[in-house]
């Protein structure tokens, strides 16, 4: 009925070293579609990210990276198809943004080489296509934190991979950056048609976007499910320990707390 | 244009140097008189001075200056870290120990140096086993960081103790004096022999420099691009190691230059290797030339070449800093 997932976990357990953090999570990641992963801090929402990307090793289960085992192919081959947008933290050299983005074409390249015309134009068309083309020359410390986070999200883009898991693209900005990020992730699912994983501080974020969504929380994995059936009063109150309100404004579900 | 202008400022800071490197000395050779001596025309004192001492110790300076400027940019970007230098790792520390253990050993000056150089590569491999034994407990960076101090404080008790052994009236001079970085030695012979693995390391290092800025991205993010660290940190490391041995081995413990000089160089050109590695060597070769023609110039005897550096590069490095900071 559905597109064949690119990323799908079954019965996964992941954690670190031996240790299980978070055990039997399954999911598909699908071309154009959404998921968004919430919970709270320390639940266990990096350490399923890094597993899905193949950094962290499964401790159970299994991943499959277009049908085959994430563990069969090479770092190379999975940067091929999987693109990883990180936190955008303030730290780092002031590369100028092109170059950032045109790491994203380090699988794509020899092992001597470094990127050619025709990368710096793939690099180009991410930072259009994501309406930051200007930025192209600034300093990557110099331009504002929601500006940064698009830069990592065009590099994902110039990766051309098919699937896409963005760390918490919102956490640390501010409320129109969160909006314009939002925007562009859920383009990259509609109108690019890459299978997007994103990981969120805020349930409504997932009300907002997403076609299904993961709670992550006292070591136990709820969903996938319509993001409507996982964001409940009552699933929130158990895994933030605070009350919430859920009504309906412009249309649409939203989730706020209630203090 | 950042690009361009970079490279003529280093271009015409290392022709300034060169030119007043071969013209003054304790037998000052006029420029006019280079083009005659260079063409075999000139034959006189001039040019026995200019061939046996002065062009040796010129290439020494130049080989000393690029290698551990370009170790310390490599070494600056792949552990992000702007305090890193190319002895992070134990190098300088390990070819100090096999040096001073050659001099108390009473061995000849190439034994002394080969085993400088076999020393420093040995320290490496060691912090780089320590490393891989506690693998898996953390980022691999800090822990060769880590594994770098744990060897580097051990092998300076090593140096200690045999400072304390050493015949205070030949040796301890000897040593000293060692440990300090000197050029007043070196021959046409020592600087063929440091060549082939200084520019070998410094090979490596040019060749992967673009995909070296990955590993300033960190472990993950450089993976999720498709980098092989391992494979890469490991290039990164023998390549630094080999050309930061080879010169010690021919100069000794010289400091600062592999942490001063990658930070102009990143004023200049920015920070991307792929311009910082080779800026960084040119830079490194003029700075190391002048400094050491100020040492065999300044005074009545020859000054330290490693205390000089440290004369210059202390208040040179506080000023990048405070530059950095407002820039």
């Amino acid at each position: 009925m559905s597109e064949a997932p690119v990323l799908a976990a079954r019965g996964l357990s992941v954690g670190h070293g031996r240790r299980v953090v978070v055990p039997d999570v399954s999911l598909a990641l699908r071309p154009g579609r959404i998921t968004c992963l919430l919970g709270p801090n320390g639940g266990g929402k990096t350490t399923l990210l890094r597993t899905l990307l193949g950094l962290l090793p499964a401790l159970g289960g299994e991943v499959t990276l277009a049908g085959r085992r994430l563990a069969d192919w090479s770092r190379r081959e999975v940067a091929l198809r999987l693109a990883y947008v990180p936190q955008a933290g303030a730290g780092g050299f002031a590369y100028p943004a092109r170059e950032v983005v045109a790491m994203g074409r380090a699988a794509r390249l020899p092992l001597l080489a470094a990127p050619g015309r025709a990368d710096m134009m793939a690099a180009e068309a991410a930072l259009a296509r994501l309406g930051i083309a200007h930025l192209a020359d600034r300093p990557v410390t110099e331009i504002s934190g929601g500006e940064r986070q698009l830069v990592l999200v065009a590099r994902a883009l110039a990766q051309e991979g098919r699937a896409i898991i963005l760390d918490e693209p919102t956490a640390s900005l501010d409320f129109g950056n969160q909006a314009r990020v939002l925007r562009e992730v859920r383009a990259l699912a509609r109108r690019d048609g890459l299978a997007v994983l994103m990981t969120t501080h805020q349930p409504d974020h997932a009300l907002l976007l997403a076609d299904e969504a993961l709670l992550i929380a006292g070591g136990a994995a709820r969903g996938p499910a319509p993001p409507a059936a996982l964001v409940t009063v009552d699933a929130l109150r158990e895994a933030y320990g605070v009350e919430a309100l859920i009504g309906t404004l412009g249309g649409r579900q939203v989730v706020a707390p209630a203090i | 244009m950042r690009g361009p202008l970079a490279w003529s400022v280093a271009a015409a800071a290392l022709a300034a140097a060169l030119l007043g490197a071969l013209a003054v000395g304790r037998f000052p050779i006029a420029p006019a008189q280079l083009p005659a001596i260079l063409s075999g025309a000139e034959a006189g004192p001039a040019a026995i001075v200019f061939w046996n001492i002065r062009l040796p110790r010129v290439l020494a300076a130049l080989l000393v200056g690029a290698a551990l400027a370009g170790a310390g940019a490599a070494f600056q970007g792949m552990f992000r870290n702007p305090l890193a230098s190319p002895d992070l790792l134990g190098v300088s520390a390990g070819a100090s120990l096999g040096a001073v253990l050659g001099i108390f050993l009473g061995l000849p000056v190439a034994a002394v140096q080969g085993m400088a150089f076999a020393g420093g590569i040995a320290a490496v491999a060691g912090v780089a086993a320590l490393a891989a034994l506690v693998r898996g407990r953390g980022e691999p960076m800090l822990l060769l960081i880590l594994a770098g101090i744990a060897l580097g404080s051990l092998v300076g008790a090593a140096i200690s103790l045999l400072k304390a052994l050493a015949d205070p009236y030949n040796q301890l001079p000897a040593i000293t004096f060692w440990l300090l970085g000197s050029l007043s030695a070196a021959t046409r012979g020592d600087v063929l022999a440091a060549a082939p693995p200084a520019l070998a390391g410094l090979l490596l290092l040019v060749l992967l420099r673009w995909r070296l800025n990955l590993l300033t991205l960190g472990e993950d993010e450089a993976r999720a691009l498709g980098a092989s660290t391992a494979w890469l940190r490991g290039a990164a490391v023998t390549g630094a190691t080999l050309a930061t041995a080879a010169v010690t081995a021919l100069a000794g413990a010289v400091g600062w230059i592999g942490l001063v000089v990658p930070h102009m160089a990143r004023l200049l050109g920015g920070p991307d290797l792929r311009r910082l590695i080779p800026l960084s060597m040119l830079l490194g070769a003029a700075f190391l030339l002048a400094v050491d023609t100020l040492a065999r110039t300044m005074g009545r005897t020859e000054l330290p070449l490693g205390v000089l550096t440290a004369v210059l590069g202390t208040p040179l490095f506080l000023w990048l800093l405070a530059r950095g900071r407002r820039g």
